[in-house]
């Protein structure tokens, strides 16, 4: 779960990161008050999970009570890249002397976590890695061991960050590696950690993204999920357990497997089609399973063909064959459904299909075969 | 001959009295694999279907003799089943559990590279492994393998490992071992450790490689495969269309900015001189034609 920027102020305040003075808003009058609390100038900036907000108008200074109105007016219900703003995260503003970069995150080729610092913050790290990766300082970490704050200095000092930093943006590396670590995220990410005049350090901008896996032990994050905002599909694949991501195709896709569903939409592109969305039924695919993903897939209007790809191991495809003439009786499809079921039981699943096949229930011996036939009739053409 | 497992494998179940792993651990016993063992905390003296259940890992190895072990537990215990087993001398670990933390996962790695260097572990959330004919460990359906060789199989995928065996399997072509690596960030073994297996193993003479997006670990067996392997690979990677930021399925399968992406897979492999196949199954047909001139 990728937090938008104020849940991951709030949850680098719980480690005791510092940020700028501020608070979250949905409405323009309790921006306003916000605004009049933390004092002027202040800055409004809207809450979206996608880059370039500040370009597209979603930041702006407001001087003045007339102007915290005027922006947060402005602001709320705008749509960036298509992502209307509900939220404006509402903070006095800092006055900048210096802007760096810290990161944490698990470095998949060593096997440890990976620190991340620069003296050149503020601007988009992976531009700094490509143009001047000397300007980054990168330091593996054993979790077996965690940081010290004397380590913490030395990778600091190594970074060329100012001599008047050194001490408040050590302290920060310490707390952010404890949030990487206590707060179970994947990565955690402060860009810009500016330098005041008055040499404080606090973190500008907050970049976090929660492990899943560890809900279980993150009662707090039921909140934090709560405002999340899933796709349509996505929430009603969420709510009904499967694994689904919606993408902008017109082939519904429904597989047993992430690396066969994965496999499922590249033969799709290699045909010349493109999936409407990845879904993962999972180990035991029965009738109900089914009928979730039949019913999911079946709320996206762009689906013109739905390719459903089983491969049976352990689960058998004469059970998966069951499951999806019950599915098929139980919810109505607006797109005619083409199968291709291979592996334990294939021949027997084949004839349980068999008396039902037609125009809307398509059978095909191969992943190759199937594909093209769904990409086929997405396309307006016919059975081939 | 196989890699990692064969036929005087001894077996424990972590896990056997659950769901899972009663399922599991005892399809893999009736395959012919020496489950001589499960362990659960509080219920050691009990059995499952006439196998000895443990409290420790420790009491069963020292019963039975064990020297592998399958963790099937859910995942706020998997990572400390696994040093549990590590710390009473099991050799080589499979664990099954998708969703253990990321935090956890590392953790769990580190602590059995310095402490247990001896031990191996496969997964987690991975099929595990199978020696046809002598082996089982793990998800992996026995009826779609076929014994013999000469073709091993290394995957981070579970499907479409089933896929790639059962394709070969209805070709005639044999397996040595199939290894599942597994889908997770951090895998105990990797495609390197499988790849120096099977080079190894004078009975395999050509691996099949099927790999995803996310990570660089098949471009550093793309490096491995040029630099130490003489036995042809095919290899297959998946998520050639996934859209970046989003995890497939695998909590591994993740383009990262440009990173991880099937394309820089492919190529790379590619110019290790691997064959690359488009799907699954022409990563079958291409490996059926290169043992067909194996003579």
């Amino acid at each position: 779960m990728d937090l938008f920027e104020y849940q991951g102020k709030q949850y680098f305040a719980q480690y005791g990161i510092p940020t700028s003075p501020g608070d979250v808003a949905v409405t323009v009058d309790a921006a306003v008050a916000i605004a009049e609390k933390v004092g002027y100038p202040a800055v409004i900036k809207a809450q979206v999970q996608v880059g370039g907000r500040g370009k597209a108008g979603g930041i702006k200074i407001a001087n003045s009570r007339e102007e915290a109105m005027l922006h947060a007016g402005n602001i709320l219900g705008m749509d960036i890249k298509g992502h209307l703003v509900k939220r404006v995260w509402v903070e006095h503003a800092s006055e900048i002397e210096k802007e760096y970069y810290a990161s944490f995150t698990l470095d998949r080729a060593a096997k440890l976590h990976l620190a991340m610092v620069s003296a050149k913050g503020g601007v988009d790290i992976e531009e700094v890695a490509a143009t001047d990766p000397d300007a980054i300082v990168r330091h593996h970490v054993n979790p077996l061991d965690g940081i010290t704050l004397a380590e913490a200095r030395g990778i600091v000092a190594k970074s060329g960050i100012d001599e008047a930093a050194i001490d408040g943006v050590s302290e920060i590396i310490v707390k952010l590696y404890d949030a990487f670590v206590k707060g179970d995220a994947d990565l955690v990410e402060i860009n810009p950690l500016i330098l005041t005049p008055d040499h404080k350090v606090h973190a500008l901008d907050a970049k976090v993204s929660l492990d899943d896996s560890a809900a279980f032990r993150h009662p707090e994050w039921d909140e934090f999920r709560s405002v999340q905002e899933y796709d349509g599909r996505e929430k009603l694949a969420k709510e009904l357990g499967l694994n689904y991501i919606g993408l902008d195709g017109n082939v519904g896709i429904i597989a047993n497997g992430a690396g066969l569903a994965m496999s499922t939409l590249d033969v799709v592109n290699q045909v010349g089609g493109s999936a409407a969305n990845f879904l993962d039924l999972g180990g035991g695919a029965d009738a109900n399973t089914m009928t979730s993903a039949l019913e999911v897939i079946n709320t996206d209007h762009n689906v013109k063909s739905i390719l459903v790809n089983i491969f049976g191991g352990i689960t058998r495809c004469d059970l998966i064959a069951k499951g999806i003439i019950e599915a098929l009786a139980r919810v109505e499809l607006h797109a005619p459904l083409i199968i291709r079921l291979d592996g334990t039981n294939a021949d027997e699943a084949r004839e349980i299909i068999e008396p039902h096949v037609s125009d809307k229930l398509i059978i095909r011996p191969t992943m190759m075969d199937a594909a093209r036939t769904a990409v086929g009739l997405a396309n307006g053409g016919d059975v081939k | 001959m196989s890699v990692f497992v064969d036929s005087n494998t001894r077996v424990i179940v972590q896990g056997l009295t659950g769901g899972q792993g009663r399922f599991h651990g005892l399809r893999n016993r009736d395959y012919g694999t020496k489950v001589v063992g499960g362990v659960t905390p509080g219920k050691g003296g009990t059995e499952v279907d006439g196998v000895p259940i443990f409290d420790s890992v420790e009491d069963a190895v020292a019963a039975t003799g064990a020297t592998a072990s399958f963790v099937v537990v859910p995942p706020r215990f998997a990572a400390d089943a696994v040093i549990e087993a590590a710390r009473a001398g099991i050799a080589f670990i499979v664990c099954i559990t998708e969703f253990i933390p990321a935090q956890d996962e590392a953790r769990m790695y580190n602590r059995l590279r310095r402490d247990f260097p001896g031990t191996r572990l496969l997964g987690p959330n991975c099929p595990g492994v199978i020696s046809p004919g002598q082996c089982n460990i793990g998800i992996t359906s026995g009826d779609i393998a076929l014994p013999g060789g000469p073709v091993g199989i290394v995957s981070r995928s579970g499907t479409l490992t089933y896929q790639a065996l059962y394709d070969l399997s209805q070709k005639g072509v044999g397996q040595t071992t199939c290894v599942g690596i597994g889908g997770d960030p951090v895998p105990g073994t990797n495609f390197i450790d499988c790849l120096a297996a099977f080079e190894a193993d004078p009975a395999t003479k050509a691996v099949i490689m099927i790999g995803e997006i996310g990570g660089s670990e098949e471009e550093r067996a793309a490096e491995f495969i040029s630099k130490k392997m003489t036995k042809p690979v095919v290899a297959y990677i998946a998520g050639v269309t996934a859209p970046p930021g989003k995890k497939m399925g695998h909590a591994g399968a993740i383009i990262s900015g440009s990173q991880g992406t099937a394309q820089a897979k492919m190529k790379a492999l590619a110019e290790a001189g691997v064959t690359v196949a488009k799907n699954p199954t022409e990563a079958a047909e291409l490996m059926v034609e290169i043992v067909s001139k194996l003579g």
